[in-house]
């Protein structure tokens, strides 16, 4: 497969996927304040601060309100990880590779897009706005599930959920990290009602909140972290997207796992191994905000690795540095 | 009765006939149109147009920063060619291809037609696209022109005429197949019942045509289309056809030139290239050859071809036909090279650099189409009948100042076919670009084309940059065999 080609479709299905993630904050919070209005004020900087984008948020808008997030994350064109440009990017991916991924996909990415340019200026009610980003998780869902379902399982597809795994690892952990950090002064609050909704919005912020049920029941914030982070048979769950991950580099690769033969291979086994053997309480006692950190450094040095192995193919003849020219920084 | 009203006002219809009746082929459709309420004809043109945009058929509207795209406009109603016209047709393109062909090896090796007197020295060497750099060469088979899109008009005589080749890359053959694909949704009983001919096996033609130029040897040649990228306005056909024909679609920096052959980057370390359909100029696709600033090409890569190592299509040089002045010779060139009369005429004209053509254009601005000798897309042109005194006087000047760059045509009166208009239908002006491959099998028509359409009342400028939009086109078969010739590749 090309390297342009390959790296089109790692991109496109990891913009996909942060556009996803996005509107799954934004529809949990939503939720949380039909529950609780008095609260509103609180819920929309943790979002903020979940992006990594804070400085940029507060230098056009100042403290942020239901509105400017709103408008920050959904519809702002200047804002490169708004929704609305995380899908520009994507169909901007998808098109150059329109040839390589079926001609499903392709309509479903473009009629998402076209789906969303219809809404970016109107103003929404709460009703119509929590209709509106469920919508877009679906419009995800379904690209998602096309790709799945029409598209050879090769190298393509592969470099597709290489792509949409690493991102929604970052993502999954981020979002813990910034809920964990804001809920921290009510701990000595453990199993109030309160707390309790603010953790089940977080688990279902992942689609995760009828599952933990099952497996445990009660919430506690150390099993949270634990289901969030170290589960493996829950899709959104970091160690379930890092093994996925590390299968679709072997199959690009064509080595078996548990070895490997390039950097991408050796920085992902590193991180799969760490998650393999870590411990709750341990990560908890030796802070989780740092756990994080250093988890989001660790992906993109894989990330970068990826980049390096597969798609910055160089000639021995033309010396010529490409660097990544579309605005895929993953920040 | 959608066509109750529909007056031809004495312009040939392609669909129907003076007295207001449809011509023979067309009376099926013009029935089923006939049969059904204004307002479901237009919610069928309008489930058209959305499924247009949703297949991201679109063009981006220059200067308009927010991102609206649209789609180019696509008209329920079909242009319609009886078989017996076809057969016309089909034999005058292939009798003017095969003179083209000979024509541009012959101009690049020996220059007979130049040294028996057919064609004047000094107007083949300032011909722009000449390619010096092409001289000697031998592509595969001897073939140069292995894709053309011929635009043909009907002028109010009746006959058909040709109006410019299109050798180096022409477009549109997508939007032949995916109009037919819309179209059969859109009028599914007309067309089992008509008799069209399907131009669905073009991708395949395509591919084969393009394999076979690969050096003998090479046993599973890996052909791609090289296109400019996204930002090309056809990029969507590149994308179309690599994804028809199961190739790789890449672009100047996927490929290198490493020890004399042509590689692409893939994630699995360099890949060797064996044939490349290339949509994109001679002047572009090698900055060491021909244009040193180009970013699109790919530095090495015409030596590679001129070794015999990659094979292009269409062979670069062949633009040198395009050149206008050089299209006024083509019906020489099929006698000189053929020894037989063109089946296909010319539109008669005037080439500026002889005296006497130029006095009579230079006295006739008013009634001729001028038209410089290498602009293509409706541009550099003076319509004598709907111009102004100055806009005379300015292409004067021009031609005065250089006349090797200029010719002249009577203004074509180009028939019409019916077109929905808001709520009815009115005749706009057409032509035809069908599409020829020419392999080592010989030359292949299309059955079909694409039928471009001027939608401004009255304007005769079918360039989708001008406002032009396009039409289905349906060839009639002979009889069912033909019609049903490649229905199983389907």
């Amino acid at each position: 497969m090309l390297s342009r080609v390959a790296n089109s479709i790692y991109w496109m299905a990891r913009y996909v996927e942060r556009a996803e993630n996005l509107a799954r904050y934004i529809e949990v919070t939503l939720n949380v304040i039909l529950d609780q209005p008095d609260s509103a004020h609180h819920q929309w900087a943790p979002l903020i601060l979940a992006t990594g984008d804070e400085k940029t948020f507060t230098e056009r808008h100042g403290k942020p309100n239901s509105q400017n997030v709103i408008h920050f994350l959904t519809f702002d064109p200047d804002y490169s990880n708004s929704i609305k440009s995380c899908l520009t990017h994507a169909r901007e991916n998808a098109r150059t590779i329109r040839e390589t991924i079926s001609p499903e996909a392709w309509e479903q990415i473009n009629e998402f897009y076209h789906w969303l340019r219809s809404h970016s200026n109107q103003k929404m009610t709460l009703e119509q706005l929590t209709d509106f980003y469920q919508r877009a998780r679906m419009h995800s869902h379904l690209f998602s599930g096309i790709l799945d379902a029409t598209m050879l399982h090769g190298e393509g597809w592969h470099f597709a959920n290489l792509g949409r795994l690493i991102e929604r690892a970052d993502k999954t952990s981020r979002i813990l990290d910034v809920k964990y950090f804001t809920l921290l002064p009510t701990l000595s609050d453990v199993g109030t009602t309160i707390d309790d909704l603010q953790w089940s919005a977080v688990l279902r912020s992942v689609s995760g909140f009828e599952i933990y049920r099952k497996r445990f029941r009660a919430i506690t914030v150390p099993r949270v972290v634990e289901f969030l982070i170290l589960e493996r048979e829950f899709p959104r769950a970091v160690r379930f997207c890092l093994e996925g991950a590390d299968r679709s580099l072997h199959a690009i690769s064509g080595s078996p796992e548990g070895v490997f033969r390039n950097l991408a291979e050796q920085r992902l086994g590193q991180l799969r191994a760490n998650l393999a053997y870590a411990d709750v309480q341990q990560v908890i006692n030796n802070g989780l905000h740092e756990f994080v950190d250093e988890l989001q450094v660790k992906l993109n040095d894989v990330d970068e690795a990826i980049y390096e192995t597969f798609f910055a193919i160089r000639s021995p003849v033309q010396s010529q540095s490409q660097s990544q020219s579309q605005t895929q920084s993953s920040r | 009765m959608a066509f109750e009203n529909y007056n031809t006002e004495k312009i040939p219809d392609e669909l129907i006939q003076e007295n207001g009746s449809p011509r023979m082929g067309a009376k099926l459709l013009i029935d089923q149109l006939n049969s059904m309420s204004m307002d479901e004809i237009r919610n069928r043109q309008q489930a058209m147009d959305r499924s247009l945009l949703h297949m991201g058929i679109t063009f981006t509207v220059y200067g308009d920063d927010s991102g609206t795209e649209k789609i180019f406009p696509f008209d329920l109603v079909p242009r319609i060619v009886e078989a017996f016209e076809w057969s016309h047709i089909e034999a005058g393109l292939k009798q003017r291809i095969k003179a083209l062909n000979e024509f541009i090896n012959d101009i690049y090796h020996k220059q007979e037609i130049v040294g028996d007197e057919v064609l004047p020295r000094d107007l083949l060497e300032k011909a722009k696209s000449f390619r010096h750099q092409c001289v000697g060469l031998n592509p595969p088979g001897g073939i140069w022109c292995h894709v053309t899109g011929t635009d043909l008009v009907r002028h109010s005589d009746g006959a058909i005429y040709v109006l410019e080749d299109n050798l180096r890359c022409p477009s549109g053959v997508s939007y032949v197949l995916q109009n037919r694909m819309i179209m059969k949704r859109t009028f599914p009983q007309v067309f089992a019942a008509s008799n069209v001919r399907p131009v669905i096996d073009y991708p395949s033609r395509l591919y084969s045509t393009l394999s076979q130029l690969a050096p003998e040897h090479v046993k599973d040649p890996v052909v791609v289309v090289l296109t400019p990228g996204i930002y090309n306005s056809a990029y969507y056909e590149h994308s179309f056809l690599a994804q028809q024909m199961g190739v790789e679609l890449v672009e100047g920096r996927d490929l290198v030139v490493q020890d004399g052959s042509v590689f692409m980057r893939t994630t699995d370390g360099f890949r060797r290239v064996d044939v490349i359909y290339r949509r994109i100029d001679d002047d572009f696709i090698d900055p060491q050859a021909f244009r040193a600033d180009s970013m699109l090409g790919v530095p090495g890569l015409f030596d590679a071809y001129k070794n015999g190592r990659v094979a292009l299509a269409n062979a670069p040089g062949t633009g040198v036909a395009d050149d206008k002045v050089i299209y006024a010779f083509v019906p020489d060139m099929i006698r000189y090279y053929l020894g037989e009369e063109p089946i296909l005429p010319n539109v008669p004209t005037y080439v500026c650099a002889r005296d006497v053509d130029q006095k009579y254009v230079l006295s006739n601005l008013d009634k001729l189409v001028v038209k410089a000798a290498n602009e293509a897309g409706g541009y550099g042109m003076l319509i004598g009948p709907h111009s102004t005194a100055e806009q005379q006087a300015e292409f004067a000047e021009k031609i005065k100042e250089d006349p090797r760059n200029y010719i002249a045509q009577p203004t074509l009166m180009l028939s019409r076919v019916p077109t929905l208009i808001e709520d009815h239908f009115e005749g706009r002006h057409v032509d035809l670009r069908p599409y020829v491959l020419y392999g080592k099998e010989g030359v292949w028509v299309l059955p079909g084309g694409l039928t471009r359409v001027a939608l401004r009342k009255g304007s005769l400028v079918v360039n989708s940059s001008q406002g032009g939009g396009s039409k289905d086109t349906w060839v009639m078969a002979r009889n069912a065999a033909e019609a049903a010739e490649n229905e199983t590749t389907m």
